[in-house]
């Protein structure tokens, strides 16, 4: 077999792998945060009075949902300079691949306030609540566990999509895996384990979503 | 440089990456759909081990980065002695990871199909194989076409990524323009909009064309 | 909808005997569809008024432009003497505001057929929403408020449970105690017993019958069960078409029915049990 193993290789550059991991969690999870926060207004947004701001949003998300995160990445870390604006590896980063996901995770929210059945809302008003009570106290907590399933997915999408960080410079996994592979010229070894730590991290983290939906609606007591 | 001074320069070169593009989610989307049915079928069968192949490959190629199983097809195989031209690394790699996402749909879209159907299909005595092709695929077929809409625009952004190989798409023949220019509002301004349209404009429309035609076939119009 | 005129409308009612609830003129539309053809009906105080007549003649519009679900293209609606869907701007009407509605519509309550009850709620935190978060009261008297209410509707053992684990008479006995928890002055009630299954309806019947007896509600009930419709009932009003066809005291509309559409109907109801 033209291919061996190099296990002292493989002990050599785990560790640099694993801490590149944590890069990659940290892009992942601040990338997250913006993307839940900005989803949301994108989303409640589009259920203003306003069809022009409903229609400009809409587009916006449309835009961004079809078009690729690398370009966007792209986009973002070079634009800047052109007009005088440098923006770090990290920055831009974390606003373009927070700026996707926002647009997907707004699909989510829409996805989850759609489905309050439009019995719930006549009942707010029987009862005359307030329309910001009527939100926070009823039909959100009623979105949150039919969101949860994509914000779940978009979780693990999210990091799953980091890599594509290593193009503009971020030093998470792929980008420590590039470098070793370039210097050393073995790539069996780094981009396998790349692979390995992949997978690690994200079956385990899509089980536990699922746990933790069943675990909510439980809690709401939604059957 | 006025931006259309810009489009006379560089057009062609966008046009060339936009026919590269076109080829690689062509035939990532045949490779894809082949996968998803096999995949997806496997993953129904009584055997445990038929199942088991399928769900390790979909849990493998869902769990880890697209980008991770494209070097690793071009970089790592032809240590195994599995050497693809980079051009073919692109779309296997594409066409095999939205396989194993295509698969789920297959999967879902034929448990949708109501027990019914299959026991009249048993009443028939039709084979297995006509059973599951001429009666719970088409059925099938018409309700995993809008998820199948979303997943092929999936498809289409991924096949960016090719360009990190090299491969002389869209993408790539931004980066190189950008790399000369500088013009990067304009350069990835142009691709992103490109991407857009084909997105948007082509295969948005032809999916729903798709069902339609679909769902008069089988009468559901 | 520019500069409507509302003018040929009292701003307030006067009088000896106002109505607890008026509709004047009210016209509803839906595009081309006339839903609801200038009604006239009053409903005094403490009155319980029930309403029947065939699929889409409007009966559920009637009840949900009282509780403001739906806006109203003409006609002003009073409730106790005020106009409940207009109010008065530099000595005219013209249609309310958000906050006038909200003020306004306190005095009605509501019960659907498909209950609505919150499902991330226990029966007492559903029954407690409105006396806490719409008016202000402290916790530990919403629950008693609430407690009571429960009781009263036979539900103070289940108060702890979620309404995915109540059945659909027991959905519907928590709902009517959440509308009361408001303390409304008007009921609405929309076939609160067309969801259930035939032998929990007559719990359901029970407790609106001990609200009709031991309560001074004005009440607004639409319902298919003509024999409990003639028991409580001090005065049924036929719709059709939008229109009241025929309405008189429960007595008289069963046995003595004066328009060939309502013999139609009651016939036509009989005849299907
Ligand atoms: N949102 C709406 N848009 C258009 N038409 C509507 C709407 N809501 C009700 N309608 C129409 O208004 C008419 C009256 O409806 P309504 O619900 O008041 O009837 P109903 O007497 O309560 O009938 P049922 O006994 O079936 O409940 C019907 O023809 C219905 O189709
Ligand atoms: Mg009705």
């Amino acid at each position: 077999m033209p291919f061996n193993w190099n296990w002292a290789f493989t002990w050599e550059i785990l560790p640099k792998l694993l801490h590149a991991a944590l890069n990659t969690l940290l892009a992942a999870g601040l990338g997250y945060a913006i993307a839940v926060v900005l989803g949301l207004i994108l989303a409640l947004a589009q259920r203003t009075p306003s069809r022009a701001v409903t229609f400009v949003i809409r587009e916006f998300v449309e835009f961004i949902r079809s078009t690729p995160l690398i370009l966007q990445i792209f986009f973002v870390y070079y634009v800047g300079p052109q007009f005088g604006l440098r923006l770090g590896p990290w920055t831009a980063g974390m606003i373009a691949i927070g700026l996707h996901y926002s647009a997907y995770l707004s699909e989510v929210y829409r996805g989850g306030l759609q489905a309050v059945p439009k019995g719930q809302w006549e009942a707010c008003t029987a009862l005359n609540l307030s329309p910001a009570k009527t939100y926070w106290r009823i039909i959100i907590p009623q979105a949150i566990p039919s969101a949860l399933a994509g914000m779940g997915n978009y979780l693990v999408g999210i990091f799953k999509d980091t890599p594509m960080l290593s193009v503009i410079g971020v030093a998470e996994l792929m980008h420590t895996a590039n470098a070793i592979g370039s210097s050393s010229y073995r790539y069996l070894e780094p981009y396998t384990l790349v692979g390995i730590i992949f997978l690690a991290i994200s079956l385990p983290t899509a089980a536990l979503i699922r746990i933790f939906e069943g675990y909510v609606r439980r809690k709401l007591g939604l059957k | 440089m006025s931006y259309i001074d810009f489009l006379k320069e560089y057009g062609h070169r966008f046009l060339d990456g936009t026919l590269v593009t076109a080829e690689q989610f062509f035939l990532a989307t045949l490779l894809a759909i082949c996968i998803a049915l096999l995949a997806g079928l496997m993953k129904l069968s009584r055997n445990r081990l038929i199942r088991g192949v399928a769900v390790v490959y979909i849990e493998f190629f869902r769990g880890t980065s697209l980008l991770v199983q494209l070097y690793w097809i071009f970089f790592v195989l032809p240590l195994f002695g599995l050497t693809f031209e980079k051009f073919t690394a692109g779309f296997v790699a594409v066409g095999m990871n939205l396989g194993a996402y295509g698969a789920e749909l297959v999967r879902g879209g034929i448990q949708s199909v109501p027990k019914g159907q299959w026991e009249a299909a048993y009443a028939l005595s039709l084979s297995p194989f006509k059973r599951m092709w001429r009666i719970i695929l088409p059925q099938a077929f018409v309700n995993m076409l809008p998820p199948w809409g979303n997943l092929l625009i999936e498809l289409l952004k991924n096949t960016a990524l090719v360009a990190l190989i090299s491969v002389s798409d869209l993408m790539f023949e931004a980066k190189q323009i950008n790399g000369s220019t500088f013009l990067s509002a304009q350069t990835f301004g142009t691709a992103l909009i490109i991407y857009y349209v084909l997105a948007r404009f082509v295969v948005t429309p032809f999916m729903r064309w798709l069902e339609r035609v679909m769902r008069r076939k089988l009468g559901r119009a | 909808m520019m500069d409507e005129d509302f003018s040929q409308y009292p701003l307030e009612l006067t009088g000896d005997d106002i109505p607890m609830v008026r509709f004047s003129r009210v016209s509803k539309r839906y595009g081309a569809l006339t839903v609801l053809d200038n009604l006239d009906l009053d409903v005094a105080a403490g009155e319980m008024i029930t309403i029947i007549g065939p699929s889409g003649s409007g009966k559920t519009t009637v009840l949900r432009m009282l509780m403001t679900l739906e806006t109203i293209n003409e006609g002003v609606i009073y409730v106790d003497g005020k106009p409940l869907t207009h109010m008065e701007k530099c000595g005219k009407l013209v249609r309310a505001d958000r906050r006038y509605l909200r003020q306004m519509r306190a005095q009605i309550g509501m019960c659907f057929q498909h209950f609505n009850l919150f499902p991330h709620m226990t029966a007492l935190e559903n029954c407690m929403e409105g006396p806490v978060q719409v008016l202000g009261m402290k916790k530990a008297a919403a629950r008693a408020r609430s407690e009571e209410l429960l009781e009263l509707v036979g539900m103070a053992d289940k108060r702890d449970q979620h309404p995915a684990r109540l059945s659909g008479g027991q959905q519907q006995r928590v709902a009517i105690a959440r509308a009361l928890a408001m303390r409304p002055k008007v009921m609405l009630f929309d076939e609160v017993t067309s969801a259930l299954d035939p032998e929990v309806i007559g719990e359901v019947t029970t407790v609106i019958r001990n609200l009709v007896d031991k309560h001074n509600l004005t009440m607004l009930m639409v319902t298919h069960q003509m024999g409990f419709a003639k028991d409580i009932s001090d005065r049924v009003c036929f719709f059709f078409d939008g229109k009241i066809e025929e309405q008189n005291s429960p007595e008289e509309l069963f046995s003595n029915p004066q328009k060939e559409r309502t013999q139609q109907f009651l016939s036509a109801v009989k005849e299907a049990g």
